[in-house]
């Protein structure tokens, strides 16, 4: 396994190599997104599901999982294409994650039928949950 | 600092994410998951709403069916003495089909062969009933799974299922109830899955259901399609279950959120 490789999946940054294996731009066709739309599909418990999992500065803390990171601040600590690389797919950086892959078809075995063939989030939804977690600088 | 130290423990977790078995010192029932108020329903027969399952358990018990005109009893006695054990021990190799069966599958066996009466369908408030009534009997006792050789494959095959990534969300059973079971998972705490309670008074169905109705629920959540009542697979994890569970002591009818 070359280092850049083993050094992105254990979450360490390597000088030069860091920013190709650690982020992701925008993609082609996809417009900048709209924070308020992010804040609310991110608060979003059937859709997106990110606060079963994640704390945050979002509505009903006490309706919030405890199974990851709190992103309080993750706009401070992550660019935005390292947010967009983890809401594509977390996957690339830890492939044990517990975080779905949420724009590509990686999925388990035995996929729904309402769910089969289809990504968690497309990617204009995703590109407005980074813009909100973008703005989230403290 | 406060969401670095947070970050840390989380990747931690991330890193053991791979199927690490809960030591049997660790095991826990999801009754000590509970709020206060809700332990105290189980506790006390008089507000437990599972004890009306039981109740009607116990007039069907002793109720004649079928072409044979006989009831449970009139086989099987006293339920306190003959069925004593026997949920602490289910699923169990059943000769007659060559297969690993249930205790819902059992109860519907001598429905269907002895009593000569029509079948009872999974989830069905009769077989819900018999199956509380009976599981009661074994309250208190530890579940002590048989060491039967006929029943390490389907066993094996319950592991397996237990760990495999399933549904849009590419979830184990295992992501949650073995690396993450001292979490919260929106507001409820995950839990270790031991099936101890069961059939039990969830409180969100306001109903008794049973073990393959709480692991459909969860199969449903990552966006799977659940396994069907009574499937091989179902049996298998329920085996898988109670081995993971030895020595926990059962409840039914217990009570969860
Ligand atoms: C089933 C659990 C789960 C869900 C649902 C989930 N995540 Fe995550 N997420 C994690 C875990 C665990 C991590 C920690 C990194 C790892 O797994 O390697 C993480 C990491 C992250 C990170 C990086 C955090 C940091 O501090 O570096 C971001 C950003 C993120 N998630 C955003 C989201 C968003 C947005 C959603 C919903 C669209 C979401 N997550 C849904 C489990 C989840
Ligand atoms: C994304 C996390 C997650 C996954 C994956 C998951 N569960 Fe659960 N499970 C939970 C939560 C949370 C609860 C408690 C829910 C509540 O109390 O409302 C639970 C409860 C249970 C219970 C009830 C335990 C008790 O004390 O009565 C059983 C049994 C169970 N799960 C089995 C399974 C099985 C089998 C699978 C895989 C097919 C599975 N779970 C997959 C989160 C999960």
């Amino acid at each position: 396994m070359n280092a850049p490789l083993l050094a992105a999946m254990v979450g360490l940054a390597v000088p030069g190599t860091a920013l190709a294996q650690d982020a992701m731009p925008r993609p082609a066709g996809i417009t900048p997104g709209e924070a308020t739309e992010g804040a609310r599909l991110v608060a979003d418990r059937q859709k997106s599901l990110c606060v079963l999992c994640h704390s945050g500065p979002f509505p009903n803390p006490h309706l919030q999982g405890n199974l990851a990171p709190d992103l309080s601040g993750i706009g401070a600590r992550l660019s935005e294409d390292e947010i967009r690389l983890r809401v594509t797919d977390m996957k690339r950086l830890n492939p044990d994650s517990l975080m779905p892959t949420y724009a590509a078809s990686k999925a388990g075995e035995r996929v729904g039928t309402a769910w089969r063939g289809r990504p968690i989030l497309v990617e204009q939804e995703i590109e407005h949950i980074v813009a909100y977690l973008a703005s989230l600088k403290e | 600092m406060a969401f670095r130290l947070a970050f840390a423990a989380a990747l931690l977790c991330a890193g053991i994410a791979v199927a690490q078995e809960i030591p049997p010192g660790e095991r826990r029932s999801g009754t000590d998951f509970m709020s206060a108020e809700t332990r105290a329903i189980q506790a006390d027969d008089g507000s437990n709403p599972g004890m009306l399952w039981v109740l009607q358990g116990e007039s069907l018990w002793k109720e004649p069916a079928g072409a044979s005109r006989r009831s449970c009893a009139s086989c099987h006695g006293e339920a306190a003495t003959s069925m004593r054990d026997v949920a602490a021990r289910y699923p169990a190799f059943d000769t007659a089909s060559g297969a690993p069966v249930d205790l819902a599958g059992k109860i519907d066996q001598c429905r269907t062969t002895r009593q000569h009466a029509a079948g009872l369908p999974r989830e069905s408030e009769e077989l819900l009933g018999l199956s509380t009534y009976v599981g009661h009997q074994s309250r208190g006792l530890p579940i002590a799974p048989p060491d039967d050789p006929r029943l390490h494959a389907a066993r094996a095959e319950g592991k397996r299922l237990f760990e495999t990534r399933m549904g849009q969300l590419d979830l184990s059973c295992s992501s949650c109830h073995d690396a993450n079971w001292r979490g919260r998972l929106g507001g409820s705490a995950v839990t270790q899955a031991h099936p101890t309670g069961y059939p039990i008074y969830r409180l969100e169905w306001q109903a008794v259901g049973s073990l393959q109705r709480r692991m459909r629920g969860c199969m449903v959540g990552v966006r799977a399609e659940p396994f069907a009542y009574g499937s091989a697979e179902f049996i298998a994890l329920e085996l898988y279950l109670a081995e993971r569970a030895a020595g926990l002591a059962l409840e039914t009818p217990a009570v969860r959120p």
